[in-house]
């Protein structure tokens, strides 16, 4: 049954054709079977799972439950849930117990669906490989010589190895997509403002945004559905109506307008990743579509905008850890600088103080205006990019990364061109658009994924195209034989 | 040696009596259990994130708008970033490049009368930190968050005050003018009304400022005034004996009586401010601040000068009674009971009631004497019931006992005889008793009429009408 | 551009954190190459062009009603603080 969709899933539990209590115990052996050889997992709550599918099925047998009652589900790591340990991926949170639920979560559990564990992540979500984990790195299903992608490389990995049929993740410059494309599984990020950011470890607050991994669009659709709407939490979460993903899906492709960025096969694309990809978008040319190139003259000044606004926004945001109120805390700290210093620097990793370095550096005094506001000067002209390539088109298309999955280790020493990894996906979170990442074929036997992008709100309209495109290939379902 | 003139500018942290903080839905009541109002929010947990209280900003506006400042259509949060245990999150929330209000002006009122107005450069809204508490916690300091993230507007003024009586009077008059527009209790003992003073000193007649110091949390008048003064000193008599004033923060402390380096504040700071990502830009648009205007209520300026022109009275009664709202309106209450004498209330108000109240240390409102009370007090003393003297009696009675004047008055017997024939009788009996004196009065030993007023008074303890009492005896002393 | 030893002590100090005496040529590195790379950003024509802080167009900050809902969770709170005493977070004693 682990090869079923979460739709399917979904109606089986409702038909009473399965109990959530089969289900979550098929899933759970199949974490624990799988966490030596994946790591996908920082913490499995197989207690709470059990009780809390039980209450599903009594629900499910009296005729009620929300639209996920039952089905078995898991959060990355930096969604807070009450009582249950949350991470971020850092030894900075390694005991730390969340006392409240963040927003989606507590949707998810509204909607019935079952959480069996919290997902692995690259250390506060600043990573492209998922090995800056305090927990280790996450290995790739497809083969475990190579990475999942990151930050949401947990969430990935167990969905394209079947331990989970759908998980969150968050998408601050790729986070979703690229570990998507990595491990063949489809994978949305939401436009900024759609989902709740109450409740989810900020890494940089205006580009980080919840979204949903599952193995098609249609599941992604049916979760995104629960998870998305407004919150009075959230500042910065937006007060419009959440359309009926689902109903939407369907709809005919004929006379949509595909933009294919022309950039985006400028540089560095892998050239079998590059064939996955045009054949993909020959293939909604059959559907109707009409494909045209379209310059996004800005883009490729995206990464060193991200690695200036994304690193300004983290040091302030990860400020909060200083060992007094929560998190590590060094030992006998002679004073406060020195409690300060040691318990920061034994809970971060050397990417985070990376990172933390180097916004601390671009928002210091005489560099705030050199980097910082030229950086959101160039942000607005790449966000007036997308907004004229879609007055011309109702999508753009192009591959999710320059190239598919790569070796462990094989780029952690030039931090450089392991953020050149994100070269794609970046732009859709500095103009805070919706984007998906969809598999779309295998280049050296290894997933590939097609990047859907759309204008501000336009979810339905992308998981209408990638649902359809879905119906006529079967990429989204192929699972790694060693899963299989 | 050279003349020093004092430069100072006053930054005012006014605490707004909202019920909820400023980006949270907890408590903001003082004095409560440590870190038993501090909510996620406030505690800077993982996850969590500010929600603007609109309270805090219909307060800003009114302060704005009380001051004739322009309040910005659009105004922006930024994170100040710096590491300190009061502070959860590592940066306050606060207002930098885009505050909510801009250029305003405070008038004050100098010894000689002068009227002297101290430009306000702008108010910003931010959230306060919490306290760190160092005693008895052995090689600990304590950090009680329940005040983190309560709402404050930080009023700025330029540097124009050039004495420490002008600073006190700059710091008096805000305080009465939150406490009008009733968003500050103005509570200073609790920290609700505070201010950090920038000082530093110039030869007269120079343009340039010298280097400033600034004091930071001085949470009286009284210190305030000290401080600047000990601070002024001090600038002084370094640079007189040839050293260099150093732009450093400096404490204050109250029990020295002087102003100390901060170590801990000492290291240059590098805040790097930035518009914080998790709120969005505040956008207020004209009809609000219309509405907030309108909602205004007579400021203290108006209602001195209305004062002046309804009752007659000077300007300094009119600035004393108009100090706080609860003074004004305790005064008016008075006169519309006796509307025919605002001095004579003025004069009750200010002298016996405020020495009563000073005495006992109370507020007005603390309800020991109701305006009706006193003004029934008045109104024997305008119908000639009881003369000033007795109404003085009256009124320590008043005070101790709860009782109204005409009752204490018909107790004590304390009626004034104003029954001609009384009186007479009175006079008889004493120019009886005194044949001396009445004869060396008659032999023109005029000084002598008041020995016999003094003499009348006394038997009938005071209860003769003066007036009538003085004719009566013009009368019937030369025989 | 390259960072001084001094600039990357200085930076992680801001930043409170220590770095190891033997880390420091590696962070100077590391980080001297991406102020390199963020270096590109100059070439970008932006005369007139406003900072953009959030993604969103035209959204702006929405206000909650003045009105207490948290309840006293401090317990509960304080259940993740490694030192706390009588109520309060214990820090090593800071002097003004």
């Amino acid at each position: 049954m682990y090869r079923q969709t979460l739709t399917q899933l979904a109606a089986d539990l409702r038909a009473r054709r399965v109990s959530s209590v089969e289900l979550v115990r098929a899933f759970l052996a199949r974490i624990e079977a799988s966490q030596r050889d994946l790591n996908a997992f920082v913490t499995v709550t197989a207690e709470q799972a059990l009780a809390q599918a039980e209450a599903a099925d009594r629900a499910l047998a009296a005729g009620r439950g929300g639209a996920l009652e039952g089905v078995p589900f898991g959060h990355k790591d930096l969604f807070c849930t009450a009582g249950v340990r949350t991470t971020c991926g850092s030894r900075m949170l390694k005991q730390f117990i969340s006392p409240y639920d963040a927003t989606v979560v507590s949707r998810l559990k509204a909607a019935g669906a079952v959480m069996l564990g919290k997902l692995n992540m690259d250390e506060f979500a600043m990573g492209s490989s998922n090995e800056t984990s305090y927990f280790g790195p996450v290995r790739n299903p497809w083969n475990r010589a190579l990475v999942p992608g990151g930050s949401s490389g947990g969430s990935a990995a167990a969905v394209a190895a079947r331990l989970l049929p759908a998980a969150t993740a968050t998408d601050t410059g790729g986070s979703i997509r690229q570990p998507a494309a990595f491990c063949g599984v489809t994978g949305i990020k939401p436009t900024y403002g759609r989902v709740s950011r109450y409740g989810m470890i900020a890494f940089a607050s205006s580009l980080d945004q919840a979204g949903v991994i599952a193995a098609s669009a249609e599941d992604a659709a049916r979760v995104l559905r629960e998870m998305a709407g407004f919150d009075p939490r959230d500042s910065t979460s937006v007060d419009a109506p959440v359309p009926d993903y689902l109903a939407e899906l369907d709809q005919p492709l004929a006379g949509l307008k595909i933009g294919v960025l022309k950039e985006f096969f400028d540089t560095g694309l892998d050239a079998a990743y590059e064939r996955c990809v045009r054949e993909a978008l020959a293939v909604f040319e059959r559907l109707g579509a009409s494909v045209r190139e379209v310059s996004l003259p800005n883009i490729p000044l995206s990464v060193p905008v991200y690695y200036v606004v994304a690193p300004a926004e983290c040091s302030s945001n990860l400020a909060r850890y200083d060992g007094v109120r929560f998190g590590h805390r060094c030992a006998e700290a002679h004073d406060l600088e020195d409690l300060y210093k040691r318990s920061r620097s034994e809970g971060f990793g050397a990417e985070v103080k990376r990172r933390i370095m180097t916004g601390t550096y671009v928002l210091s005094a005489g560099y705030y205006d050199a980097y910082y506001l030229k950086a959101q000067r160039v942000r607005r002209l790449i966000a007036a990019d997308f907004a004229r390539a879609f007055g011309e088109v109702d999508l753009l298309m192009g591959p999710t990364t320059p190239t598919p999955a790569f070796e462990l280790g094989a780029k952690v020493a030039d931090p450089i061109t392991m953020y050149l990894n994100d070269i794609y996906t970046i732009g859709a979170n500095l103009a805070g658009l919706p984007a998906m990442s969809v598999p779309c074929g295998f280049a050296a036997g290894l997933p590939a994924g097609l990047q859907i992008i759309g204008p501000h709100f336009a979810e339905a309209r992308l998981l209408n195209a990638a649902h359809r495109y879905q119906r006529e290939t079967d990429w989204h379902l192929r699972i790694p034989e060693a899963y299989a | 040696m050279s003349a020093w003139e004092t430069v100072i500018g006053l930054e005012i942290h006014a605490q707004l009596a909202t019920r909820s903080k400023i980006f949270s839905g907890a408590p903001t009541a003082y004095g409560a259990a440590p870190n038993s109002q501090a909510c996620l929010v406030d505690l800077g947990y993982p996850g969590v994130l500010p929600v603007l209280n609109a309270e805090v900003v219909r307060m800003a506006v009114r302060f704005g708008l009380a001051i004739g400042a322009r309040i910005a259509r659009h105004s922006v949060f930024a994170r100040k970033n710096y590491f300190y245990p009061d502070l959860p999150k590592g940066y306050q929330i606060s207002q930098y490049e885009l505050p909510i209000v801009a250029a305003g002006a405070i008038e004050i009122v100098l010894e000689d009368g002068t009227v002297k107005r101290i430009g306000v450069t702008r108010a910003h809204l931010e959230e306060d930190a919490g306290k760190s508490l160092h005693e008895g916690l052995g090689a600990f300091t304590g950090i009680d968050l329940n005040r983190a993230g309560t709402p404050l507007i930080e009023i700025v003024s330029e540097p124009e005050m050039r004495s420490a009586k002008e600073a006190v009077a700059y710091m008096k008059k805000v305080h009465t003018l939150v406490r009008y527009l009733e968003i500050c209790d103005g509570n200073m003992q609790e920290g609700s009304f505070r201010c950090d003073a920038n000082v530093s000193v110039r030869p007269v007649g120079t343009e340039k400022f010298g280097t400033r110091a600034e004091i930071k949390n001085i949470n009286s008048f009284r210190y305030v005034e000290k401080a600047i003064q000990y601070e002024a000193a001090r600038q002084i008599e370094l640079i007189e004996s040839g050293g260099k004033v150093v732009q450093e923060t400096r404490l204050w402390d109250p029990d020295k009586g002087e102003t100390r380096s901060m170590r801990s504040k000492e290291e240059a700071n590098d805040y790097r401010y930035f518009p914080d990502p998790d709120l969005l830009p505040l956008e207020i648009d004209a009809a609000y601040i219309e509405a907030v205007r309108e909602a205004l209520p007579e400021l203290p300026d108006a209602k001195a000068a209305r004062f002046v022109a309804a009752y007659g009275l000077s300007a300094y009664d009119a600035l004393v009674l108009t100090a706080s709202r609860e003074l004004a309106d305790y005064y008016e209450a008075v006169v519309r009971a006796v509307p025919e004498q605002p001095k004579l209330a003025a004069n009750w108000v200010m002298g016996e009631l405020s020495a009563a109240l000073n005495k006992d240390g109370l507020e007005i409102g603390a309800g020991r004497l109701s305006a009706e009370r006193l003004a029934g007090l008045l109104v024997r003393i305008a119908d000639d019931t009881i003369s000033g003297k007795i109404a003085k009696e009256v009124f320590e009675a008043m005070w101790a006992s709860g009782e109204s004047a005409d009752a204490i008055i018909e107790a004590k017997g304390l009626k004034q005889i104003t029954d001609t024939g009384a009186i007479e009788q009175a006079i008889e009996a004493v120019m009886a008793k005194n044949p001396a004196q009445l004869a060396e009065f008659r032999a023109g030993k005029d000084k002598l009429f008041g020995f016999f007023v003094g003499q009348v008074m006394k038997a009938t303890q005071g209860k003769a009408n003066p007036a009538q009492l003085n004719e009566l005896l013009k009368k019937k002393l030369p025989g | 551009m390259a960072l001084t030893r001094e600039q990357v002590e200085n930076i992680a100090h801001l930043a409170r954190l220590e770095l190891e005496p033997a880390e420091i040529p590696r962070f100077q590195q590391n980080l001297s190459s991406i102020v390199e790379f963020i270096g590109e950003l100059e070439r970008a024509e932006t005369a007139g062009i406003a900072p953009m802080a959030h993604p969103l167009p035209g959204l702006t900050q929405r206000l909650r009603p003045d009105v207490v809902s948290e309840p006293d969770e401090r317990e509960l709170y304080q259940k993740n603080a490694p030192q706390v005493a009588a109520g309060l977070y214990l820090v090593p004693k800071v002097i003004e």
